[in-house]
């Protein structure tokens, strides 16, 4: 805004009142400066612009991004990482994103340049059936090695039932404990 | 005896697990793109923005793909090997100067040395991504079809250079 030539106006002509200003050339641009100097952090203020221009497009990259390793920082993931690798294969999956590609197309496209390392859930095949089976391999092991363990166990603690005999020499035990308690 | 034998076998077992496990390179992802056509790219050249250079160009020839930059600081320690190898004229290397200005790469080749054949741009890493550079350096071999045959991740060493890259470069050229 140039503001020499109101500024100069005014010297030539000084208002002695408020009124003056108004009727003065001088006077009525410099209310018009004075109105565009204070309304104008007003029309500043608007609600802050997003990150990304389309909010949609962007929850749906973190969406997918977020099952996805950064290869630089290994523990982080793409949403989450803020390296500059990490940065360039977000603005890759937006721009594919935007042309309509769908989640599972831009996967394979990361996995045909960076590998299975890239998803944080391996698929299942033939390499990982160890991966996805193992922990219940090893759950159905455990419960087979208990089952034969605690069957052996009642086997032993098991009293085979006494013998006749057996049981007339308990009794005559019991009834000579008794006799001499008598 | 079985008592002790059972969990001494187990300890065994997992002992050579972890021992397995530490002794990997987690950094070092091995590339899909092994034995794979080469993804095609056409770029500026380093030296001559006008000129450019399409991957195609090279069918016909084994060749490096090496990637650098100048703010790469490993790129530094594989460097005078890469001159070397250029002055012995055993392969063509070309460089991809990767997420790189173009002064500031000029500036580098001038102190270091330039070993490339030449160097294409890529300033926005798009080269990169396609061939799946995720640190620089990476060096890739790729042969008369245009084939990618080997990927080293991380600085070229003499070992990698003569276990590897060297008798691999002589059995594609043979």
């Amino acid at each position: 805004m140039n503001l020499a030539l109101p500024f100069a106006l005014l010297k030539n002509s000084y208002p002695q009142k408020i009124s003056d200003l108004r009727n003065t050339f001088a006077g009525k641009q410099l209310i018009l400066l004075l109105a565009f100097v204070l309304l104008s952090p007003l029309s500043w203020a608007k609600e802050a612009a997003p990150v990304a221009e389309d909010p949609v497009l962007e929850r749906r990259m973190i969406a997918l991004s977020e099952d996805l390793r950064c290869l630089v920082c290994q523990n982080e993931s793409l949403a989450g990482s803020r390296a500059d690798f990490a940065n360039d294969l977000r603005r890759e999956i937006r721009e594919q994103m935007q042309a309509n590609k769908s989640d599972r197309e831009i996967i394979d496209f990361l996995v045909a340049r960076y590998g299975d390392f890239v998803l944080y859930r391996p698929p299942v095949k033939p390499a990982t059936y160890l991966l996805w089976g193992g922990p219940f391999a090893f759950l159905l092991t455990g419960a087979g090695i208990l089952f034969f363990y605690l069957k052996r166990r009642r086997k032993q603690v098991e009293e085979p039932p006494l013998t006749e005999e057996q049981h007339r020499h308990a009794e005559a035990l019991l009834k000579e404990d008794k006799g001499n308690n008598a | 005896m079985t008592r002790f034998l059972l969990p001494l076998a187990a300890f065994i077992v997992l002992v050579g697990f972890l021992a397995v496990g530490l002794n990997l390179k987690p950094r070092e992802v091995p590339s899909p793109l092994i034995g794979k056509p080469a993804p095609v790219f056409q770029s500026q050249l380093l030296h001559e923005p006008e000129r450019m250079l399409a991957s195609q160009d090279n069918l016909g020839k084994v060749w490096l793909l090496n990637v650098w930059a100048s703010w790469c600081v490993s790129c530094r320690e594989e460097h005078p090997l890469l001159v070397e190898l250029a002055r012995s004229g055993i392969v063509p290397i070309y460089g991809l100067n990767y997420k790189d200005k173009r002064d500031l790469a000029l500036q580098w080749l001038n102190q270091y040395g330039d070993p490339y054949t030449v160097s294409v741009v890529d300033p926005e890493g798009r080269i990169g991504i396609d061939y799946g550079v995720y640190g620089v350096p990476e060096t890739y071999v790729i042969d008369k079809n245009g084939v990618i045959r080997h990927k080293q991740i991380g600085p070229v060493t003499v070992e990698s250079l003569e276990k590897k890259i060297l008798p691999l470069i002589k059995e594609l050229q043979g």
